[in-house]
């Protein structure tokens, strides 16, 4: 690598860093975009002139197709879509370093490694290892879009063995990574490449939609870990610093979005939630308590003549597409002189900051959306709590009840408020399976119906 | 380059990544995500590499499909972190 190359790369590097500082507030978020962009470009154009680069007609070609493809994807996807788009844009991460990785292997004099058939051992290995991880986050986030995208079931899918399964197929994989470094066959290569395909497709297969917000962050770190893998085999420093930078941020969400379920990252990956479905459930006799059931009209009363309301949004909310519907009540409500803010849990929806951005789409100002810390103890002390599309994040099951699976679950204290709505379609328990005690309260009243329809229908009542 | 210095650039590059990504604000977890999406397909420069070198056409494929792949993720990335970013309003 000649040195003018090597400064360039590390001006690239030093944007992709202060691309993510820039994220620490919205004001700066959009100038830390630009110098992502600014990044790339020099990463891009540094590369293109480099004396490696011999001809250009495969790569003018491969730019122009990818980038139409990108842009419109980016451009035409629903905001409500977002978390499967990121999952689709992780497999692609995958599969790209899975082809660098080839490319690498096959030519390996072009990336100064050696001759063909006579790599260094350090480099096999190295490559190897981001073949590997590229694989797995390949075909897993393939598994999570499908699921996101309802086009299969969210339900966690479970078999015999499967456990036993995953460790056979990793200890092949660790096995046929020797085998590559010490004779570099091409057999070894894409044994490695659709062994680990197969393992990142069982791995996310028997994990359950409300804990895709883990496993987007999971993947999203993966994604990073193969880009340094390819680093490494190349020994290029701007790959591995950048693979760095997204290992470590995927990791860190993976550990938020574990902390506010109060598991641990082996937990959602061995599965929680959904093997212990037929245990502390509601038994059948709890379906005929008596729940207070109210009318848009009796929410509308209450929350006009309340001093302030907090909004609690979640996945519910998403799926109705009810955030325009809501801003338009949050506005009628501000009208009449009601102060009402957001509280969103760290895992509602099914990516992290989900919801923040939903509510930014409808035009909320971020000033009013706040974290659980923050707004939690304000519940006491506020009038209204109108629960959304929410429910094991409000379920004080989490703090009462040891036996629950839930139990340690940090949750926002809505049962302080003076009066709980619960805007729900039916009286199902949550993802958990939990039934939620809250439903049974006196200061609760459930208000049965669609999300978006409900807010249109208090909307209607309040003018 | 020595495997001690790549190792010491890789162990340095995750403390700067820990640091920065914690600075984030929770609201902006999103963004984040797709702009680590789009950053991470810097192994385009492998991909362009391998797509511009001569001797061997099946590498050369591998790292056109490499481009085109990354390229998807580079554009798609940064446009739809654009689009996300533009829609968080302050206060009027």
């Amino acid at each position: 690598m000649s040195n003018i190359t090597s400064y360039l790369y590390l001006v690239a590097s030093v944007c992709f860093i202060l691309s993510l500082r820039g994220l620490a507030s919205p004001t700066s978020a959009r100038r830390g975009n630009f110098l992502g962009m600014i990044g790339m470009t020099v990463a891009v154009g540094t590369t293109m002139v480099s004396q490696k680069v011999l001809s250009y007609d495969l790569i003018i070609a491969g730019l122009v197709l990818g980038a139409g493809i990108g842009v419109i994807i980016a451009r035409s996807i629903a905001m409500t879509a977002l978390p499967q788009l990121v999952a689709a844009f992780h497999s692609l991460v995958g599969l790209a370093a899975v082809m660098v990785a080839a490319a690498a292997f096959y030519n390996p004099e072009a990336f100064d490694i050696g001759p063909i058939g006579f790599i260094k051992t350090g480099a096999l290995i190295e490559m190897g290892l981001g073949t590997a991880i590229g694989s797995l986050t390949f075909t897993g986030s393939i598994v999570a879009f499908l699921k996101l995208q309802g086009i299969l079931s969210g339900k966690p899918l479970r078999f015999p063995g499967q456990h036993m399964m995953n460790a056979l197929l990793l200890l092949s994989i660790l096995i046929i990574l020797g085998v590559f470094a010490a004779y570099q066959t091409t057999a070894a290569f894409w044994a490695i490449v659709f062994l680990s395909f197969a393992l990142g497709f069982l791995l996310i297969l028997p994990i359950g939609g409300a804990d895709m917000p883990v496993i987007v962050s999971m993947l999203n770190s993966y994604s990073g870990w193969a880009a340094c893998g390819i680093g490494f085999t190349l020994h290029n420093p701007l790959l591995i610093v950048t693979g760095a930078l997204v290992g470590a941020s995927g990791a860190i969400l993976s550990y938020i979005m574990c902390k506010g379920m109060n598991r641990s990252i082996i937990n959602v990956i061995l599965g929680g939630f959904g093997s212990q479905t037929s245990s502390s459930v509601a038994g059948a006799d709890e379906e005929e308590r008596p729940v207070k059931a109210g009318s848009a009209e009796d929410a509308a009363f209450l929350m006009q003549n309340a001093d302030s309301v907090i909004i609690v949004p979640g996945y519910g909310m998403a799926v109705a597409q009810a955030q325009h519907a809501l801003k338009e009540m949050v506005s009628v409500l501000k009208e009449k002189g009601v102060r009402v803010r957001f509280a969103i849990h760290p895992v509602a929806g099914r990516m992290p900051g989900h919801m923040n951005v939903l509510l930014a789409e409808a035009n909320i100002p971020y000033e009013d959306v706040l974290e659980l810390d923050e707004i939690n103890n304000d519940f006491s002390s506020t009038d209204v709590a109108f629960v959304i599309g929410a429910n094991d994040v409000t379920n004080p099951a989490a703090k009462t009840d040891p036996e629950s699976p839930i139990y340690g679950m940090p949750i926002l204290d809505v049962m302080e408020s003076k009066t709980v709505l619960f805007v729900k379609r039916s009286m199902s328990p949550g993802y958990a399976g939990v039934q939620n005690e809250l439903f049974f309260k006196d200061n609760t009243m459930m208000l049965f119906g669609d999300a978006k329809k409900m807010c249109e229908s208090i909307v209607k009542s309040i003018n | 380059m020595d495997f001690s210095i790549i190792l010491t650039i890789f162990i340095l590059a995750i403390f700067v990544g820990y640091y920065v990504v914690w600075s984030v604000t929770p609201a902006l977890h999103s963004p984040l995500m797709a702009v680590t999406n789009a950053i991470s397909s810097v192994i385009v420069v492998g991909a362009l590499i391998a797509a511009g070198a001569s001797h061997s056409p099946l590498a050369k494929w591998f790292g056109f499909c490499g481009v085109v792949l990354a390229g998807i993720n580079i554009f798609g990335g940064f446009v739809v972190t654009q689009r996300m970013l533009s829609m968080f309003k302050k206060k009027k």
